[in-house]
């Protein structure tokens, strides 16, 4: 039964990194219908950029945000600059975002060099809580609370602002909402900056977990791309419900079928694919 | 008729030269760079089938090369005998791509890519974690390679003549499946897949014929690989392999019979080259990547042959009108 309880809380912290990863890759894939095969190397590039901060003795905190605003800005460059040119070229841009990922992961390599780096847990939240007899790590339970605002800002921010709902206009229907007089060019800029800085924040907040090393990209995007098939393009209840299914799965795989547990990640996926191709909260896309 | 001949005695000096290609570089070393390039060029014209062809792109067909060695190569290990590892390595390459095709053909264009993305890292997932089955990243040695018609294919010379066979007989497959009316049927469902479903044809099922017809070479290159490499590891399932394997179609030409021959052969060479002199082969696949994407989308190839039809045209009208300039001066 203690068994279960701490899983239950890994699977739950997971599902909430996994949240703030995949809640860009959603917004991003739903409002200029590419995904983006870089999101890990946002997510690993942030990593990087935040234990670099931490080594020179900043706050994890400010380290994290320094981090997110850090990719942002690149996310928004790289969008503006290259994705682009290549505008309205769907599989263009894609292949590009797999270009740029290997890039990435080369120049990581060559920067951080291809030892782990592990931050330590900020010392506010080391240690375990108690309650009636069973540890939890402190830690997991601030990234779920993390997760949680991030989330509720999120939804304020898509479905109470203006802002939010011209992306939602967007994501709905782009040539429409051009127009209407939406920039949706300049959405696209924003939405896929917002992206690249939620993955960097991710990375960091991760990092004390998970660690950072090479590699490390490559195993977060398949995870994020099958949050957005399982709950749907575009759609951050999906999102959000698509991260903590596969967090649950991820942990209790692990612990019950060390084996196969990558594989199990990818059977719900399947499932909805043949069952209901949109995604549990997509729309139809016409 | 002066285009078919010349075509044919291009086709006939091509054949000689790789026929004769182990007479004239004597050095080991750049037989099985040769061989190398062949056995891609197999894996490169397979996936063309799917993305040039089909208009389906697919980042997973490092998975199915995967299977189809790992297949052999574990069969061999049990102490199967060649034929029997590779034909079963053959059958289950079938069953994957069928299954893929089947879950992969839900979708088209972006939907398409990732299913097989996804698919393809479950093969890496299963070659890497599943360390009872696959031994995880220490992979499968493949003790030997085996002897066809009483040639032992050990050397790197008759391997070389063995995988040349192999790759001629993939183009003639190719040259004939494009031109069959199953290939036009194919080329109809990437231009104008509604036409084709209104005219009858099942697009569906021209897809997925297609997708079996491609992870059949795409098995046939995985089992040229593990014989010539005599190991296979997960990396080769990992989403990089499929990534190159797409390169080599588009930087050589998509929906070409040369492109991706051409493709394969840059690669090869630039891996070899690259990785001789820096590791950084990935940062290098990566900005080639961007930059033929965003310069060359066509392929060398097409481009190439756009200049080279310019080019020629021009030389050709220039005798015409000066001929005619004389003309109206008598």
């Amino acid at each position: 039964m203690s068994q279960w309880l701490t899983l239950a809380v890994n699977s739950i912290s997971y599902g909430g990194l996994l949240f703030l990863l995949s809640a860009g890759f959603s917004l991003i894939f739903g409002l200029m219908r590419i995904p983006n095969l870089m999101h890990g190397s946002f997510f690993l590039l942030g990593a990087y950029f935040g234990v670099t901060f931490l080594a020179q003795g900043m706050n994890f905190w400010l380290a994290a945000l320094l981090s997110a605003a850090a990719m942002a800005a690149i996310g928004a460059l790289i969008e503006r600059f290259l994705l682009r040119r290549l505008a309205g070229q769907e599989l263009a841009q894609v292949l590009l975002t797999l270009g740029l990922s290997f890039v990435v992961a080369d120049a990581c390599l060559m920067i951080w060099t291809g030892d782990p780096w592990q931050p330590e847990t900020p010392h506010a939240f080391q240690g375990a809580v108690q309650v009636s007899g069973l540890f939890f790590p402190i830690y997991r339970l601030v990234i779920v609370a993390v997760a949680v605002v991030i989330a509720i800002a999120l939804w304020l921010l898509i479905d109470w602002t203006r802002l939010g709902a011209m992306i939602r206009a967007g994501v709905d229907d782009a040539p429409i909402a051009r127009v209407v007089g939406i920039k949706v060019s300049q959405l696209f800029t924003l939405v896929f900056a917002l992206g690249a800085g939620l993955a960097a924040f991710a990375g960091v907040v991760g990092s004390p977990v998970l660690s950072v090393y090479p590699g490390l990209d490559a195993e977060m995007l398949p995870v994020a791309l099958i949050v957005v098939i399982l709950g749907g393009s575009g759609s951050l209840l999906g999102a959000l419900v698509g991260s903590f299914i596969i967090g649950f799965l991820y942990n209790f795989g692990q612990a019950w079928f060390p084996d196969l547990a990558y594989v199990i990640l990818f059977l719900p996926m399947v499932v909805v694919l043949v069952v209901r191709p949109q995604g549990l909260f997509g729309k139809v896309v016409p | 008729m002066r285009r078919i001949t010349l075509r044919s005695v291009a086709i006939t000096v091509a054949v000689l030269l790789l026929a004769t290609l182990p007479l004239w570089i004597a050095n080991t070393y750049y037989v099985n760079i040769a061989s190398q390039i062949l056995l891609f060029a197999v894996l490169a014209l397979a996936l063309n089938v799917l993305v040039g062809y089909g208009g389906l792109v697919s980042l997973g067909h490092a998975g199915l090369f995967a299977i189809a060695g790992y297949t052999a190569a574990l069969l061999l290990e049990a102490g199967h005998g060649h034929l029997f590892s590779d034909l079963a390595a053959i059958v289950a390459v079938l069953i994957a791509s069928a299954v893929f095709a089947v879950l992969a053909l839900r979708a088209t264009g972006i939907g398409f890519l990732m299913i097989t993305l996804a698919l393809g890292q479950i093969v890496w997932g299963l070659a890497y974690r599943w360390a009872g089955l696959t031994h995880g990243d220490n992979g499968v040695n493949v003790s030997g390679r085996p002897t066809v018609l009483g040639v032992s294919l050990a050397g790197a010379i008759p391997f070389y003549f063995a995988t040349l066979v192999v790759f001629l007989v993939a183009v003639a497959a190719m040259a004939l499946f494009v031109r069959s009316p199953f290939g036009a049927s194919l080329r109809g469902t990437r231009d104008q897949p509604r036409r084709m479903n209104a005219l009858g044809y099942n697009v569906w099922l021209i897809r997925f014929v297609a997708f079996l017809f491609s992870g059949f070479w795409t098995g046939v290159a995985g089992l040229l690989f593990i014989y010539y490499n005599q190991f296979i590891s997960p990396q080769v399932a990992a989403l990089q392999s499929s990534a190159e394997a797409l390169l080599m179609v588009i930087s050589g030409g998509s929906a070409t019979l040369l492109g991706p021959i051409v493709g394969a052969a840059i690669v090869v060479i630039m891996k070899n080259v690259v990785s001789a002199y820096v590791e950084r082969w990935n940062m290098a696949l990566g900005i080639i990547f961007v930059l033929i994407i965003t310069f060359m989308p066509e392929g060398l190839v097409p481009g190439s042959v756009r200049l080279w039809k310019a080019a020629w045209q021009r030389i050709r009208r220039r005798p015409a009108t000066t001929a005619a300039l004389e003309e109206q001066r008598p």
